[in-house]
């Protein structure tokens, strides 16, 4: 039998290899049959092939799939011969996770594991039970995306089967019958009775609570039965935390089982704070603060929050009153407790004084009113929720890394010395011990950078990476990222947040209807903490000389001119944008030679008079890619011109199947169903702004001038993409180009597929992640100012624009909004012209939502009501098997209320400067100038159409705000695609508008090969200070 | 509640003390410049008598006044001698060698006025309170010829509920010499190139948000803003004598009580208006 396993683990690996060689271009000679296939490549062939279909299939099917997967049950029943069969469920996943997953387990681990593995399944009697699986999963093969789920645990699967191994050695068959090597597989047939686990968790409190739970159980189900015993229903601030074998402390993924996450059957865990909310006064219970507060005081006492004298005094103090009430002047008590309690690192008696000093002031303060002053406090302080990673910088200076609600700091020596802030960052990746942030151009840059630090090893830096994805779509998104999504163009790690995000919970908060739990308060025993034990990262002091530049590392991702690149903001399509560059370089050329005829018939045009538009008749040729590219690229940094471009793109071919294609559901759509219809962030019904120019106008006398000649600039590109819809009074309706786009797609993923499975057999290589924050879809609605939303609000509703909560007629609604929005597109176009500030301020963000001109109800296909995509690029919809029941698709509401997308604070800050009244600045010198392409067929203007999608898009660096527009809809049978991008470059240099103008148009051909360009806007405004 | 604030984040500008120095006669000759310029000792002299009686009788600070010490012809400018925030007081280890002594009399009246008291003992730290921009929610440290890396670490791990980011000083002597607070959340900001930069550097690094006010002269951006009980928000900025155009944007900041002071003959030595005194929130209950 050994030898047997032997030569089967060979195999696998020979045709791991033989997968990695597969060039990732040929996709064919992936889906051809292997003869030699093993079982193991069979396998991840049928995973694979799961994936594509997964693909066409709506995340929330996915996701009912995957959890009423009859594969799973189905199997064990009928393989009950062994639960070792069962047991081969892991590694079916696991060979798709192969490639995301970090390795280090290293190879050593990974033989072990092997060993164990086919230790596990060697036995002659699973043999035919696997091979009897995978062919029902093929046949099942979107049940695969099963495999979606569990997918990023496969590494830990992986390291939990080799674990398992090695526990069972150590276990000495105390606890049942696990996979060991010395088993017996009769021993085997034991283990399929369900066996529970003791877990022991610790608590904020100190105390410990202990549960049993089945060894399968996945992290959530321990999590909510401690929040059950804790009585808390804010828990999405929260986590379980576990030591691993390396001694760092990780957060229990809770769409994992346990048991594949922890190691040496070690079943310890603490209760955490995971996401330090930033405001916590806006929590609504008086018991998530208390465990808030419970963890910071602990954070505090163990020196990982800093802070000062006084600040521990007076944090103290507030600790005291919640726990010891009121200052008795006759009892002593008091004073003993304080010498128990610790407040800080390094008390002293001094302290202790001086917090009994401050306590008295508190006297009738109320335990929750403590506590929500000691939070205020606290929330104040510099590191209050970052999370530090010890790292280097590409010179080998020890720097730490700081991931909190806001976006990555960078601190050496407790100074800090960078920080980028979640909007500046396009990419998070890792790769071995290697963390890269790819960032946003500045101001003085054309192209993006990759800022690299070396971590410890890549187990840290796979680590900080999830602490990033996790962070960010916490706190940044309305809704987490699918990750069944996001595997189709990232490599490695499909690892997404998968719990609520911020915004979210902030909703579900507000909906709990129950009065406030008593709970105890108990004096806190901190001191030792098993986990908390874990090594103290602080700012340490570091050797390195003073003066140290502040920008570390910039690896210079230097492109070629040729090359597309750039994916601020369509972050996942970068991707793909990337994986097909070479494909396309022919095209990029040639697009490059019509932008550059464009250019020069630009240049020959008359200079337009300043305030009226010039409107010019001429057509960009475009190329036919099947490819709906959509990217934001390098910003042209200091033009002096406002740009805009509008792309279309027309097709009439109609070829969608009679089956549905649905565009793919929100992303949160299967995660919070209950909240989605108020969170669905981006997707505003937004108008497809046939005056555009009316848009840009008003950024002509925008910005409020701060300075001598500053100058902003403002590019729009719109892109067109007409195609004709399936068929009337369907559920959803796509474009024929997008299903091109979709098997391009695919093309792409099984390309990446192979590079993982390379990576499997090729152990650290390629170990490596990617993760895009979508910054523009996820701006919170935090970040906006409570009025504006509020007068947003108002203003919504004055029109009466309905906003259907939860599932509703869609067809109704429909009509109604589409009637009104009308209205409000009027009301717009006037607002913009009369109030360029305001419109300035907020027009990338809130106009397309006022605007939501929305195309006639006459539209046949009115009925036919389609989901919005929430995806940025209104690309790639989804085709989906089967029908798609109404009831479902309105569970995303077909509008959205106010969806605001806002800038990121730091940057905007440089837009709130002091309004013009204060500042000496007179003159302002406009120009305009306006190209517009004949529009095809009148498509533009005659016929409103069925409004589909729209999603605005802002993203900002320095000087540059990029607003990108999409909207999608419907018109007689044709769905158009415009996208419409405006960027404002704000500078105060001399800027080659020629360079700039091509710069614009080459970005968007480059971007959208396949559409073309309608309309170029291209703007100037200088604003010159009075030279006395 | 502000009261019970602690030193943690207490009201911005919300000072009650005030320290000064006399100028020594050796100032007008012997100060470091970065200019060949004259200096009219009496000028400065008087300028300076304005200067302290604003802050005392016009503004009702108390104000503690050092005397001057001619061997040290830099010691009237005492903001670089100090750092504070809170009840907590850096003595600084200023980062030219001539005014290391400055530090002395400083720190007596710091401790005189009973605030705590962290030295900068480390030989490698410079730091000039100039170079020290307290935004009220954090602190930015421009490296420059006279405060570099240690220095600022040091300020950090004295300050510790407050981040403290650096910022390179590409030209003028201190990172204040073209920047200054305004107001809560507002930056006074020259309108120079490094200026600018310098400001978005900061704005970068910053978790907060800022509103800015640019000003056509680089010095005309040191000002010295206070929120005062009974009077609001103060600022004590040049004169339309000196900077014509800069005040005229000054005279914008409708609810600033604007007190003009004119600092001609010490901004010839590259002394502005916060060098000049160190100011202090001294709290009852604290």
């Amino acid at each position: 039998m050994t030898t047997e396993v032997g030569s089967e683990t060979e195999v696998k690996e020979k045709a791991e290899e033989s997968a990695a060689e597969t060039d990732q271009s040929e996709k064919a000679s992936e889906e051809a049959p292997e003869v030699t296939a093993a079982e193991g490549e069979e396998k991840e062939k049928d995973g694979k092939e799961g994936k594509g279909i997964a693909r066409y299939l709506p995340t929330w099917l996915k996701k009912q799939k995957s959890q009423t997967s009859p594969t799973k049950e189905e199997l064990t029943t009928r393989e009950s011969d062994s639960k070792d069969a069962q047991e081969e469920d892991g590694p079916v996943p696991e060979v798709n996770g192969h490639a995301e997953e970090e390795n280090e387990a290293v190879k050593s681990d990974q033989v072990k594991e092997k060993e164990a593995e086919s230790h596990s399944t060697a036995s002659a009697d699973t043999e035919p039970a696997k091979e009897e699986k995978v062919e029902e999963s093929a046949e099942k093969s979107p049940e695969e995306t099963a495999v979606t789920e569990e997918g990023e645990g496969a590494e830990e699967e992986k390291k939990e089967q080799e674990g398992e191994g090695e526990a069972q050695g150590e276990e000495g068959g105390g606890e049942e019958g696990h996979t060991s090597i010395f088993q017996s597989p009769l021993r085997l047939v034991r283990k399929n009775k369900m066996k529970q686990a003791v877990c022991l968790v610790t608590l904020l409190d100190g105390t410990d609570f202990t549960c049993e739970v089945e060894k399968r159980a996945k992290g959530q189900f321990l999590f909510f039965k401690v929040c059950e015993h804790l009585n808390l229903m804010e828990k999405d601030y929260f986590g379980l935390a576990y030591i691993d074998s390396h001694e760092q402390k990780c957060w229990l993924d809770p769409t994992k089982e346990i048991k594949r996450q922890i190691r040496s059957n070690n079943w310890q865990f603490a209760f955490n704070v995971k996401f330090y909310p930033p405001d916590p006064s806006l929590l609504t219970e008086d018991i998530t603060r208390y465990l808030l507060c419970l963890q910071l005081r602990e954070d505090v006492a163990s020196g990982r929050l800093p802070c000062s004298f006084v600040t521990h005094a007076l944090l103290g103090s507030y600790t005291l009153q919640a726990e010891a009430g009121d200052y008795e002047p006759d009892q002593p008590r008091p004073l003993d407790n304080v010498g128990q309690l610790t407040f800080a690192p390094n008390q002293n008696k001094e302290m202790e004084e001086k917090i009994l000093e401050l306590h008295k002031s508190h006297r009738g303060m109320t335990p929750a009113l403590a506590d929500i002053q000691f939070l205020e406090n606290a929330k104040k302080l510099s590191m209050y929720g970052v999370d530090l990673h010890h790292a280097k910088d590409s010179e080998g200076v020890d720097i730490m890394l700081g991931v909190c609600a806001n976006g990555l700091l960078v601190y050496k020596d407790r100074l800090r010395i960078n920080r980028f802030a979640w909007p500046k960052i396009l990419k998070i990746s890792y790769k071995r011990n290697n963390f890269y942030i790819k960032i946003r151009p500045g101001e003085t840059e054309q192209f993006e950078s990759t800022v690299g630090f070396k971590l410890q090893n890549h187990r840290s830096a796979k680590r900080l990476w999830k602490v990033c994805v996790e962070n960010h779509s916490f706190f940044r998104l309305n809704a987490p990222e699918p990750p069944a999504k996001a595997r189709f163009l990232t490599l490695g790690s499909k690892f997404r947040y998968s719990g609520r995000t911020q915004a979210q919970t902030r909703v579900a908060s507000s909906l709990i209807d129950r009065p406030e739990p008593c709970f105890e308060r108990t004096a806190s025993k901190r001191s030792s903490r098993s986990l908390d034990g874990a090594p103290r990262i602080s700012i340490t002091e570091a050797t390195s000389e003073n003066g140290r530049d502040p920008h570390l590392d910039l690896l210079s991702d230097s492109k070629s001119p040729n090359r597309v690149h750039g994916d601020n903001i369509y972050v996942r399509h970068s991707n793909l944008m990337l994986e097909d560059h070479d494909k396309t370089t022919d095209e990029v050329l040639k697009h490059q030679a019509s932008i550059s005829q464009l250019k020069r018939s630009f240049m020959e045009a008359p200079p337009p008079s300043p305030p009226q538009p010039n409107q010019w008749e001429k057509r960009l040729t475009s190329s036919p890619a099947p490819t709906i590219r959509i990217q934001q690229q390098q910003q042209v940094s200091l033009e002096e011109e406002i740009a805009s471009v509008l792309l279309s793109r027309h097709s009439g071919y109609c070829s969608a199947p009679p089956a549905c294609c649905t565009p793919e559901p929100t992303l949160d759509a299967d995660l919070t169903p209950g909240s989605t219809s108020t969170l669905a962030a981006t997707e505003e019904s937004a108008p497809q702004l046939e005056d555009v120019s009316a848009a840009e106008n008003l950024i002509s006398e925008t910005k409020e001038p701060a300075k001598t000649a500053e100058v902003e600039i403002e590019e729009t590109v719109v892109v067109q993409e007409v195609s004709i819809a399936p068929k009337p009074g369907l559920v959803s309706v796509t474009s024929p180009q997008e299903v091109a786009v979709e098997k391009e797609v695919v093309v792409t993923v099984e390309t990446k597929e192979a590079k993982q499975e390379s990576v499997s057999s090729e152990s650290e290589s390629e170990e490596e992640a990617e993760y895009h924050p979508n910054v523009s879809v996820s701006i919170c609605h935090t970040q906006i100012p409570e009025e504006e939303e509020e007068e947003e609000e108002e203003k919504e509703e004055e029109k009466g624009v309905s906003v259907p909560d939860g599932p509703s007629l869609p067809a109704e609604v429909e009509e109604e909004e589409i009637e009104k929005k009308k209205n409000v597109e009027e009301e717009v176009e006037a607002k913009s012209n009369n109030d360029p500030i305001t419109t300035q301020a907020t027009n990338g963000h809130t106009l397309p939502e006022e605007s939501g001109l929305a195309p006639e109800e006459e539209e046949e296909e009115e009925e036919e009501e389609e989901e919005e995509e929430l995806k940025m690029n209104g690309e790639a919809s989804v085709v989906e098997a089967e029908p798609r029941p109404l009831v479902i698709c309105c569970s995303e509401p077909p509008v959205v209320k106010t969806e605001m997308v806002t800038i990121s604070d730091t940057f905007a800050a440089q837009k709130t400067e002091i309004a013009t009244k204060e500042v000496p600045i007179v003159h302002t010198e406009t120009k305009t100038i306006t190209y517009e392409a004949a529009q095809l067929d009148g498509n533009g203007d005659g016929e409103p159409g069925v409004l589909m999608t729209a999603q605005t898009i802002t993203s900002e660096s320095l000087c540059t705000t990029t607003t990108t527009h999409i909207t999608k809809t419907l018109k007689g049978g044709l769905s158009e695609t415009r996208i419409e991008k405006r960027i404002v470059i704000t500078g105060d240099c001399d800027i080659d508008h020629d360079q700039a103008l091509a710069q614009a148009i080459k970005e968007a051909k480059e971007q959208h090969p396949d559409m073309s360009v309608t309309r170029v806007v291209v703007h100037k405004e200088t604003e010159l200070a009075e030279e006395d | 509640m502000a009261g019970k604030m602690a030193g943690l984040m207490a009201d911005f500008g919300h000072y009650t003390h005030a320290v000064v120095r006399g100028v020594p006669a050796s100032l007008a000759k012997e100060a470091l410049r970065s200019s060949q310029a004259e200096v009219d000792l009496a000028g400065a002299r008087s300028e300076h008598e304005a200067y302290v009686q604003v802050l005392g009788t016009r503004l009702g600070l108390e104000v503690v006044e050092l005397p001057a010490d001619e061997s040290l012809p830099d010691c009237v400018f005492v903001e670089d001698a100090a750092v504070v925030c809170g009840d907590t007081a850096l003595i600084t280890r200023p980062g030219a060698e001539s005014r290391r002594r400055e530090t002395e009399a400083m720190k007596a009246a710091l401790k005189e006025l009973n605030l705590n008291i962290v030295e900068m003992t480390d030989e490698n730290a410079t730091l000039d309170g100039g170079d020290v921009l307290f935004t009220g929610q954090e602190f930015f440290v421009g490296l420059s010829k006279r405060t570099n890396q240690k220095g600022a670490e040091i300020l950090a791990d004295c300050f510790k509920d407050y981040a403290v980011s650096t910022v390179p000083v590409l030209e003028g002597l201190h990172l204040k010499s073209f920047c200054s607070m305004g107001g809560p959340g507002l930056i006074l900001i020259g309108s120079s190139e490094h200026a600018q930069k310098t400001l978005k550097i900061m704005q970068q690094m910053s978790d907060h948000r800022y509103d800015k006010l640019t000003l056509p002269d680089d010095l005309a951006a040191n000002c010295l803003y206070m929120n005062l009980p009974n009077k609001g928000h103060v600022l004590i900025h040049p004169t339309a004598e000196e900077y014509p155009e800069s005040v005229t944007v000054f005279e914008k900041l409708k609810d600033h009580m604007l007190i003009p002071v004119s600092n001609m003959e010490k901004a010839k030595l590259d002394g502005a208006l916060t060098c000049c005194s160190v100011l202090i929130t001294k709290r009852a209950d604290i």
